[in-house]
């Protein structure tokens, strides 16, 4: 992406600095001060502010969950009555093996599914326990459910702001 | 998976959030951790190295920045699966692809710049492969947040 309507201008330039990670030097907000061409202390405010604005979703360690062996990526879709969508979706996002919730709309007649839970484990008899213990939870609010692997990375270039 | 010493797997397991925003972050980690500033960075250095960590830094919201993002999928003949794959990695908007265990089995993530552009790239894919594009719009989010541990 090449510009960003909401975001002002030093929020920009602290993300391209920072989306690859956090300079790996003592004084990190200085590096990105300098590049950015003002002080440290602002850019700190800026990046309190977008933490405080969850622009910034959290600073510290994003493991490869692929290297820490969980290595099964389940994507489970489950057809839920809108009535209890709400209900349904909280359910699922407080067990601590999803990882992703959200609604998303059905494709009638071949996609009835509006509920996407993503759940990632060692292996796949792991996460089909998981979905096992999803549906039960769900009980009768789910009319049925299915669970796509994903069998191969096609691309992965990420988000990134360019210059 | 990577060995971890009891130092590393504390960096993974406990600094996934909460760095904080001053002017030594890594120093104040390093004390909390027991080690020196120097061989904490050159820890993270190795973790990153050895794709323990695919990175060490702010986790961004792309949703909070502006630009439009969408899911979308494709049913995708199986013989024409890594024909129809080039054309849909081809569009620059395209940020991920993922092939599936589904009869829709091509997903995607569409993100552009500006939220319009995101229908006329769903178009585009479909003039491009001949086959339906399925958009996934994200209608609501149930918050949680990822964590792995090691």
């Amino acid at each position: 992406m090449s510009a960003s309507a909401f975001l002002k201008p030093l929020d920009r330039a602290i993300v391209k600095a920072t989306q690859a990670g956090l300079p790996l030097v003592a004084e990190p907000w200085k590096a990105v001060a300098d590049l950015a061409g003002v002080r440290e202390e602002e850019v700190m405010e800026s990046a309190r502010a977008m933490l405080a604005s969850g622009v910034m979703r959290r600073i510290g360690a994003v493991p490869n969950h692929y290297a820490l062996g969980y290595v099964a990526n389940g994507m489970t879709v489950w057809d839920v009555g809108d009535e209890v969508i709400e209900e349904a979706g909280r359910m699922l996002s407080r067990l601590d093996f999803v990882t992703h919730c959200y609604h998303r709309p059905r494709h009638m007649p071949d996609w009835p599914y509006n509920l996407f839970a993503m759940v990632h484990d060692k292996d796949r008899a792991k996460v089909e326990a998981r979905v096992e213990e999803m549906a039960a939870l769900l009980g009768s609010r789910s009319r049925g459910h299915d669970v796509l692997y994903s069998t191969r990375i096609l691309k992965k270039t990420g988000l990134r702001i360019g210059a | 998976m990577s060995d971890l010493d009891s130092i590393e797997r504390r960096i993974v397991n406990e600094w996934q959030e909460g760095v904080p925003v001053c002017s030594r972050p890594y120093a104040v980690m390093a004390e909390k951790l027991g080690i020196g500033e120097a061989e904490l960075l050159a820890r993270i250095e190795s973790l990153l190295a050895r794709k323990v960590l695919t990175r060490f830094g702010p986790l961004f919201n792309a949703d909070r920045m502006g630009g439009g993002f969408l899911l979308a999928a494709i049913a995708v003949p199986e013989a024409r699966f890594d024909e129809v794959a080039d054309k849909v990695n081809a569009f620059p908007e395209v940020a991920h692809n993922y092939a599936r265990t589904h009869a829709l089995n091509m997903w995607f993530v569409i993100a552009c710049e500006k939220p319009e552009r995101i229908g006329e790239v769903v178009a585009e894919i479909e003039a491009a492969t001949g086959l339906t594009v399925h958009p996934m719009p994200k209608l609501a989010e149930f918050f949680i947040d990822a964590r792995f541990a090691a």
